[in-house]
């Protein structure tokens, strides 16, 4: 079938789902039932290639943070923005990005790719580079095992033409470099003080302190207090106020920094690019901000044991109410397990408000061994934020959810205030 | 000194523990306290002294590099484990350590990953998952409810009896309705979720077990287990 007609039944589709109201990756899937080879053929067009980044924790985040510092540099990026990130979302989002003769209007590619995904999509559109942030226990229901994950991430890392961007403090994805000789590796990595507090899975169980790593890193996270890091790039010191809080959101600051370096080469404009840094915001789920009747809610996303102890870790609960939401549908890891792998006596002084979520007693059981005290559970989510609100009016408010229950919990709120980059 | 201490010891703590078996170490290591007992956790790794005060042990699952890293060790220290399990001593082993203290592990490739014997039971690496919300039943602890996700298909012999009846989910096998493994005071189970926390009568056994062994008799305490109840009955009503 000719890609301009392709394209306009797309474009169509695309057009009707709007109007019935959301479903991102529709289009996309009809494209892809239509023209198999869609994307690569559309892609193949890009001067400078396709970016590939992937890896259990803060894809997202990170995927928002190299297109907004890439177009800081005068650079047009196409990205799979909605967050849909298998073959139909990046059709979904090409649909909307390309004229109708079937020209894509950008420089580059930034996609983010599920690990299991981007071993196929690898496979068939060999990406420039490629940004691995990091293996962690996530919905092993989904990927059977870590190390089969590593491997899947290995297989990308191998299909990569020009440069491997690998986070150096995490031991799986570090020893990808191994199978790398022959082509360009960067690093990126942590301070020995700030490696301390950044827990992993390695580390989870056994009070062992980490080892520094020999190996240099191109960006390194040196300090990081209230909204200002610290990064070390090339040896040289770089401090900048953040619109990012978390850690993990930080620290992948770097990782996004090595990447961005890395494409754009010698002719980078550092001036330009710190100043995007510092207004970069989290996308949305993301410890994303929100304000109602004039108090801050903050949403705290947590997928997986170490998201959800770095989590706890970022945000002191003081003065706080704060609501913890868990699902169990498939996008959010059907096995509750995970949450015994979390540590919450950090919240055992201030207790929680609410539990809710389908797995909302499975929470509750979960606080009650931590001996954390909590105030009501109610599986009914809509109501359990309702109330939630409104016996937390006068307080900052944090919610601690999965990512179906950050759905619902948004739909619900935007009823209410003004939630950024629709729902 | 009238502390009762008991202790509980975690078998390969670090390398066979993976996705929530924490929650079976804490959930023993409370219900001891809350029971009036002075629990004390031993975590053992390869290479290290077997703790000859071990009261309870427990173990996990754990990665193919993680199954390598243990498997000389685990058969070094078999013998010891078969002589507490014949004395009596509870144990609770899940998934990768289940099958490993059975005959052997033969994998989808054919290698033969030899167990301690403690269980008559053999496992044989599938091509198909065995994945979702499970809930057995045993006449001695009731419904059983859990998570499972493995490959590996365990069959028992003579001298082993499953730990219960599969109500919803695949269990040992696909092949008959039986879950886990028994052998005097030890348990067997494929079930995460994690096991104890949501089914608080198996580690009251244990505990019971452990205490009478050591103490003569047991004096447990009641307490609240009513969210672990709520948490149960939600889960039973759980799509696989």
């Amino acid at each position: 079938m000719p890609k301009q007609l392709v394209t306009i039944i797309g474009k169509t589709v695309k057009g009707v789902a709007r109007l019935r109201g959301g479903g991102s990756a529709l289009p996309g899937l009809v494209v892809e039932r239509i023209d198999p080879n869609f994307i690569s053929h559309t892609l193949s067009t890009l001067p400078m290639g396709v970016v590939v980044i992937s890896g259990t924790n803060g894809k997202t985040t990170t995927t928002k943070m190299v297109v907004e510092l890439l177009e800081s540099q005068g650079l047009k990026v196409f990205t799979n923005r909605t967050g849909s990130n298998f073959t139909r979302g990046i059709a979904a989002a090409l649909i909307g990005d390309i004229s109708l003769r079937g020209h894509l209007r950008a420089d580059i590619a930034v996609l983010e790719l599920d690990e299991a995904y981007a071993v196929h999509f690898a496979a068939k559109i060999p990406p420039r580079f490629s940004l691995i942030l990091n293996v962690m226990r996530d919905q092993l229901d989904r990927f059977g095992e870590i190390d089969h994950t590593a491997d899947l991430l290995r297989k990308v890392a191998e299909a990569t033409t020009d440069t491997v961007v690998l986070n150096r403090e995490d031991t799986l994805v570090a020893d990808i470099a191994k199978s790398l000789s022959g082509k360009k590796v960067q690093f990126f990595g942590l301070s020995d003080e700030l490696l301390d507090t950044f827990p992993s899975d390695d580390n989870l169980h056994s009070e062992s302190k980490k080892q520094s790593s020999e190996v240099a890193a191109d960006v390194t996270l040196t300090r990081f207090v209230n909204n200002s890091a610290t990064f070390k790039i090339d040896d040289q010191e770089v401090t900048t106020k953040l619109q990012l809080t978390g850690i993990y959101n930080v620290f992948n600051v770097a990782a996004a920094l090595t990447l961005v370096r890395s494409i754009v080469g010698e002719k980078i404009d550092d001036i330009k690019l710190v100043d995007a840094l510092s207004k970069i915001t989290p996308a949305f789920g993301r410890g994303e901000k929100l304000t109602i009747d004039g108090t801050p809610l903050e949403l705290v996303l947590v997928k997986n044991p170490s998201g959800f102890r770095l989590g706890l870790k970022s945000f002191d609960p003081a003065g706080c109410g704060t609501m913890i939401a868990i699902n169990d549908n498939y996008a959010d890891g059907r096995d509750m397990s995970w949450l015994w792998d979390v540590d919450f006596s950090s919240l055992r002084a201030t207790g929680a408000d609410y539990i809710s979520g389908i797995r909302a007693y499975d929470m509750a059981l979960r606080l009650q061994y931590d001996e954390v005290p909590f105030r009501r559970v109610n599986k009914n989510l809509k109501k359990a934020l309702r109330y939630f609100i409104d016996e937390n009016r006068e307080r900052p408010k944090r919610i601690y959810c999965t990512y179906t229950a950050m759905l619902t919990i948004r739909r619900e709120l935007s009823k209410i205030t003004k939630v950024e980059g629709g729902i | 000194m009238n502390e009762k201490a008991i202790n509980v010891v975690h078998l390969y703590a670090r390398d066979m523990n993976i996705y929530g078996d924490r929650g079976n170490t804490l959930v023993l290591m409370r219900r001891l306290q809350w029971h009036g007992y002075t629990p004390r956790l031993i975590e053992y790794n390869p290479g290290d002294e077997f703790p000859n005060d071990a009261d309870i042990i427990v173990g996990g699952g754990g990665q193919d590099s993680g199954q390598s890293k243990i498997q000389d060790d685990l058969l070094a220290i078999g013998p010891v484990l078969c002589k507490l399990a014949d004395e009596g001593t509870p144990m609770l082993m899940i998934c990768g350590l289940y099958q490993l203290f059975g005959k052997f592990f033969k994998t989808s490739n054919g290698e033969i990953i030899k167990g301690i014997e403690l269980f008559d039971i053999e496992t044989y690496g599938k091509s198909e998952r065995m994945i979702g919300n499970i809930v057995t039943f045993s006449k001695e602890f009731g419904n059983i409810v859990g998570y499972e996700n493995h490959s590996g298909q365990t069959f028992l012999g003579n001298k082993a009896c499953p730990l219960g009846r599969v109500i919803l989910g695949a269990g040992n096998n696909v092949e008959d309705d039986g879950e886990g493994a028994r052998y005097k005071n030890v348990i067997g189970s494929y079930l995460h979720g994690s096991l104890l926390p949501k089914n608080p009568k198996i580690a009251d056994f244990l505990i019971e077990q452990a205490a009478v062994k050591k103490y003569g008799e047991f004096k447990g305490k009641k307490f609240d287990d009513r969210i672990a109840d709520l948490a149960r009955k939600a889960a039973m009503k759980l799509p696989r």
